[in-house]
């Protein structure tokens, strides 16, 4: 198995493009929030705050550098939380 | 007392210190070397001592509450303490025995051998592991003298009632967040350790089973007990802003409670089996001289009830007032989960079929493991299936059953882990006739205990009641008579393991012919479990070299 670990060091400028890609997504939010979509208001907002994720998890947090173990189990944990969610809909959807 | 004599150690003992002489970090001396240790090995031993002292307390706990009904009205406690009593009694045998004993015990001391490596990824995570685990321990005690007094709750901690009862909920749900934490980090250690730091000449093929259901388990540790730690600050929140999220009045759902408390507490019970299965998987294909049947099968089976066990809580909520397709959904998948359960227990009994069977107290106390797991399986079809549930909903036909799968499954595969590898562990042998004598008494008790609670079920007694029926009083006489005889001999059991700690540390480095990597080196095993480089064998359970041996001596 691998034991030594490779270190990846970002560039200032990639982390500072992705801050600001963040506060960007991070203002949509704020001015999505005074739109009134009706049933689209929680769909839309969950997407953008799964994008701000998805920008933190892949740089800030080098998943976008792992081996496939690494996201594989992270899309593990992204997919059990779908269907603890989802699953709950057996019930609360049907009542 | 040595079954196989010494014709089947590998060799002579060698001359090593054990890690009992060799402090990690090196340097410490006394007590520090062991509270400050990195050492997988003392960290497996500090848990035992811990989780050793929980189970007899709630086992005593049990035993009071089975004498309390064996017979009709107040027989030596009153109601509110009979609530107490079951409720911790449920808390401590789930979250500090059942929950932690084997992982935390046999995994930290047996994963990374078997692995082929020196210690677990993060082995101060790992210390940090046992202080938290002590500290929820000691969360628990205080919950019991502060505050509003003992919990009564049950360990379900339901709403309404945990957010409205005097009792001392908030202390012991706090408890258990720290406890929870305690287990995830143990989780992450083991998934860690089994993807970074296994011999690099190790494929997953080649990885005994044991260490298979604890990486199994330590997904399920990983991904569900957030969710439990979620809910018990959600209680906490009830209870001291009442926020209102089970409270309909205020627009929250009483079932939310059910649905996220299961979301964990269901896996959970796989967390308490899964690695008792992976004993199992151990001790029989060394007592029968022969390989394990369905090598793959076990493995993908544990991988299956990891997965599929996650998917059907909501089976402990048929009569909450659910939804219909809700209860079809979960009863479907209930049943499935069956299928990976009974592949490992075929596969067991066909390891034995034709095999060299040598009886011993671990192999003994596995054909109880394998015998009431099946009792506690089948039973948990009833309750699988959503038009039988119905009627035995909520009473001691449920308790039977969970424990035939918890106390019949885990606790003998607990039992059976502590025989199979004491002598590797201190390095000591025991005396079979008392161990037998209690595996025996235990079995015996167990089944006195449990099987008059499977019929007084059927008839109609409900669970956590004071009192019963005149009809019910020789059911719960005898599992009472059921539950002295159980706890004898487990403390049968544990005191001739004790005792044995005084014999010289003379046990051979491989005394029932295991073929995994912990019965290559010494016993006990040294600071950083090799001496030499080991050596990985195509497959683990190979027992032809130890056969050939048994044949050359004319066995």
């Amino acid at each position: 198995m691998k034991t030594t670990e490779q270190t990846h060091i970002l560039s200032y400028g990639k982390l500072a493009l992705v801050l600001v890609l963040l506060l960007m997504l991070t203002g949509m939010t704020v001015a999505v929030s005074y739109v009134h979509m009706g049933f689209w208001n929680v769909p839309v907002a969950l997407t953008i705050a799964s994008l701000k994720a998805s920008l933190v998890l892949l740089f800030f947090m080098h998943l976008k550098y792992e081996g496939p173990v690494i996201r594989y189990s992270f899309l593990s944990t992204v997919f059990f939380l779908a269907i603890m969610i989802g699953f709950t809909f057996w019930d609360v959807a049907f009542r | 007392m040595v079954i196989m004599s010494s014709d089947l150690q590998d060799g002579i003992m060698t001359e090593t210190q054990s890690f009992f002489e060799t402090p990690s970090p090196r340097g410490l001396t006394g007590v520090k070397a062991w509270l400050l240790t990195h050492d997988h090995k003392r960290l497996g031993l500090m848990y035992m001592w811990a989780i050793l002292f929980w189970f007899v307390v709630a086992m005593i706990l049990g035993l009071l509450m089975r004498t309390e009904l064996m017979s009709q009205g107040r027989t030596i406690m009153g109601p509110e303490v009979y609530n107490s009593m079951f409720t911790l009694h449920g808390v401590i045998m789930i979250f500090l025995f059942a929950i932690p004993a084997i992982p935390a015990i046999f995994g930290n001391f047996f994963l990374p051998i078997q692995l082929g490596t020196d210690d677990v990824f993060f082995p101060r995570l790992n210390l940090f592991s046992w202080y938290l685990f002590m500290f929820g321990g000691l969360f628990a005690i205080f919950s019991l003298f502060f505050g509003g007094g003992f919990p009564d709750t049950g360990w379900t901690f339901y709403v309404p009632f945990s957010v409205s009862t005097k009792g001392n909920v908030s202390l012991t749900v706090t408890a258990a967040f720290i406890l929870g934490m305690s287990s995830m980090l143990t989780g992450l250690n083991f998934v860690t350790t089994f993807h970074r730091m296994r011999h690099k000449d190790m494929a997953l093929m080649q990885i005994p089973l044991f260490t298979w259901s604890l990486y199994a388990t330590a997904w399920v540790q990983i991904l569900a007990t957030p969710v439990i730690s979620i809910t018990f600050v959600l209680v906490m929140m009830e209870r001291f802003l009442a926020i209102g999220l089970f409270e309909p009045d205020k627009g929250g759902d009483p079932l939310l409670y059910q649905h996220l408390f299961w979301m964990y507490s269901h896996p959970a019970v796989y967390i308490m089996i899964l690695p008792g299965m992976g004993v199992i998987s151990e001790i029989i294909p060394v007592f029968s001289r022969k390989s394990i049947f369905g090598y793959k099968a076990i493995v993908i089976s544990s991988m299956a009830i990891a997965i599929a066990g996650s998917l059907v809580w909501a089976h402990h909520m048929y009569t909450s007032g659910m939804s219909d397709v809700s209860v079809f959904v979960f009863s479907l998948l209930t049943f499935i989960v069956a299928v990976p359960s009974a592949v490992k227990v075929f596969s067991w009994v066909s390891t034995m079929y034709k095999g060299s069977i040598q009886m011993s107290p671990p192999l003994f106390l596995s054909l109880c493991f394998i015998y009431l797991f099946t009792v506690g399986g089948l039973t948990g079809l009833v309750l699988g299936a959503a038009g039988t549930d119905i009627h035995v909903h909520d009473t001691h036909f449920v308790v039977a059953h969970f424990h035939f799968v918890m106390l019949g499954g885990t606790g003998f595969a607990f039992f059976a882990a502590l025989h199979y590898w004491w002598p590797k562990m201190f390095g000591v042998m025991y005396r079979f006739r008392p161990a037998y004598i209690g595996a025996v008494s235990a079995a015996l008790g167990f089944v006195f205990h449990f099987v008059p609670m499977l019929i007084l079920g059927l008839q109609g007694m409900p669970r956590r009641y004071y009192d019963y029926l005149p009809r019910y009083e020789t059911g719960n006489f005898l599992a009472g008579f059921g539950a002295y005889l159980l706890v004898a001999g487990v403390l049968v059991m544990f005191v001739n393991l004790l005792l044995s700690l005084r014999n010289p540390r003379t046990a051979p480095s491989n005394p029932w012919g295991g073929t995994t990597l912990e019965w290559s080196i010494p016993s006990p095993p040294p600071m950083e479990n090799f001496i030499e480089p080991p050596v990985i064998k195509g497959f683990p359970y190979d027992f032809s070299e130890i056969v050939a041996r048994s044949q050359q001596d004319g066995r």
